[in-house]
């Protein structure tokens, strides 16, 4: 399962750089572009899409009164994978989350129930806050966003997926303590039960994810891998669990994925030794050809985890679309009848998304692995 | 591009400090209290199943050599009684065949002796014989002599006659 040999190939690499040089002309080019248009024109089409949306947010809603709301499967599926202020928990019931917001004048704590679901405005002690499409803003007294003041806000909410974070973080410590306990009490002994189950995973992490990748000194990067592979797991499948204390999108969200493919991306790059250091700025290839090659390879460096970030970040919020579609489905077709097929395919996405589950977290650390490994090589490949 | 990116710091960057921060706390406190334990146990159970593995085997190899080392033994010891049992043997043969030569030299003298002794009692006894004869022979002589002594003529022809049958004998 070595990819590197794609990576290194030369041909791929002079296709970077024809990629990379056709980006830069097409740039160059839009910029001119927008240069030579009028900014003005730019600005109004802008600002008028965003009035005729809300112009068609506001008749639908007025519309809502008297019949069936229309259902809109994109907002609704958005809704449901994105971040948010609180957490549903059935029907019209959510649980309100604490807000915690960093202004240039101070901090501010307060419950996300203030906002009533974005219907009203919040007055804090420092702006007055108002929670539109689930981000929060600051508004001036007639209800529009103020732009410059918002931008001194700084959100720290415990969202539901910060909330979700800290519940995978106590569900795994409280796992591994109760497993680490066994393996005190049964010293020497073959594993039992829970730990059995657990034991395993981690042989499987550091037979077939750490040693082959690493080599020898996969010691070190153990505790790091397994903790990658159990938090992405967890994640996962809590994210498959529809109620309550699952259903949080943690690891179908970009930034979660950036948090971890960003510690990929510094852990290799902290343990890359001097071979490594070598073959990305004084690569075996004639000297006029560094201008290419260098900007290549530290592009290559920064790619490796951008596509960890992406890869992860687009299986799991693929696999919640697909199932919300397919419960949507019903929804959309307006007739109970459509049900029985759309949780037939629902359970049949499900047991995948189990399967997808295990298999991006172990894409994820076994990449991660891939990464550090070829960072700590002892010899040079080329 | 702007409008993608506008705000994005001030929604988003309070969320990537949570992650982060409970990421590294999970780190941190799985490592100190699960990850080190844990793979410490599995590692020190992996090296004493080897231990036990290398021990058990070298205890194998040790009762082969032991099996082996109690073969030659064996073997040795055979051969030592077979070759202690030949030279019984051989020995046995050998006494038995001094001792039937022994035997058989003994019994040839006592022979020979015997032979010896008959021939001189036998020489004993003919000289003997012969002395009486000659006393017979004497005493005949002289009671023939006695009886024909008037006869000259006869008497000589007797006394050569007599003496030639003596001669004869």
């Amino acid at each position: 399962m070595t990819f590197t040999h794609i990576l290194n190939s030369k041909k791929i690499r002079f296709s970077a750089v024809l990629a990379f040089i056709l980006v830069f002309v097409s740039l160059n080019v839009s910029s001119r572009a927008q240069e030579a248009a009028p900014h003005t024109l730019a600005d109004t089409t802008f600002s008028s899409t965003v009035e005729s949306d809300a112009h068609i947010a506001g008749t639908e809603h007025t519309e809502g009164d008297g019949e069936h709301e229309k259902f809109d499967p994109t907002s609704a599926i958005m809704e449901h994978i994105a971040d948010s202020h609180y957490w549903h928990l059935w029907g019209h019931t959510s649980l309100p989350l604490p807000v915690i917001l960093f202004t240039d004048k101070g901090a501010e704590v307060f419950s996300s129930s203030q906002f009533h679901h974005g219907e009203q405005a919040y007055q804090g002690k420092h702006y007055t806050y108002k929670l539109i499409e689930d981000k929060i803003f600051a508004v001036n007294s007639g209800g529009e966003i103020d732009k410059s003041a918002s931008s001194n806000v700084y959100d720290f909410s415990i969202t539901k997926n910060v909330a979700a974070i800290w519940l995978a973080v106590i569900l795994l410590i409280l796992i591994f303590t109760s497993v680490s306990r066994a393996y005190k009490k049964r010293e020497g002994m073959a594993p039992k039960g829970f730990q059995s189950l657990i034991e395993p995973v981690i042989l499987f992490v550091r037979d077939e994810i750490a040693k082959p990748n690493i080599g020898y000194k996969y010691n070190k990067f153990m505790p790091l891998l397994l903790t990658m592979f159990f938090f992405i797991w967890i994640n996962n499948l809590l994210g498959l669990f529809p109620l309550f204390p699952g259903g949080a999108n943690v690891t179908g969200n970009i930034f979660m994925t950036f948090v971890l493919a960003f510690i990929t991306l510094l852990v290799t790059n902290l343990n890359g030794n001097k071979y490594y250091w070598k073959h990305i700025l004084l690569p075996d290839v004639p000297w006029w050809l560094y201008p290419i090659m260098i900007p290549v390879e530290i592009i290559g460096v920064i790619s490796k985890p951008f596509a960890l970030m992406i890869r992860l970040y687009a299986n799991i919020s693929a696999g919640h679309i697909i199932v919300l579609s397919l419960i949507s489905l019903i929804f959309i077709f307006k007739s109970l009848a459509i049900a029985p097929v759309s949780v037939a395919f629902v359970l049949f996405m499900d047991v995948l998304e189990l399967l997808v589950a295990f298999l991006q977290a172990f894409i994820f650390t076994m990449l991660t692995a891939l990464f550090i490994g070829t960072a700590v090589d002892e010899h040079a490949h080329h | 591009m702007e409008e993608l990116f506008e705000g994005i710091l001030n929604h988003h960057l309070g969320f990537v400090v949570w992650a982060t921060v409970a990421f590294l706390l999970l780190l941190i406190l799985l490592k100190t209290f699960a990850w080190k334990p844990i793979l410490g146990a599995i590692h020190e159970r992996e090296r004493s199943i080897e231990n036990a593995l290398e021990s058990a085997r070298m205890a194998k190899e040790e009762m082969q050599s032991l099996i082996s080392e109690n073969d030659a033994l064996l073997k040795e010891a055979r051969a030592e009684r077979d070759l202690i049992l030949k030279e019984a043997k051989e020995l046995k043969d050998k006494m038995i065949a001094e001792a039937k030569s022994t035997a058989q030299a003994e019994g040839a003298k006592m022979l020979e002796k015997a032979q010896a002794e008959i021939d001189s009692q036998k020489a004993a006894a003919v000289a003997e014989i012969k002395g009486q004869v000659a006393e017979l022979s004497l005493q005949i002589a002289e009671k023939v002599l006695r009886q024909q002594m008037a006869d000259k003529s006869k008497q000589e022809a007797l006394v050569s006659d007599l003496l030639q049958d003596v001669k004869l004998n």
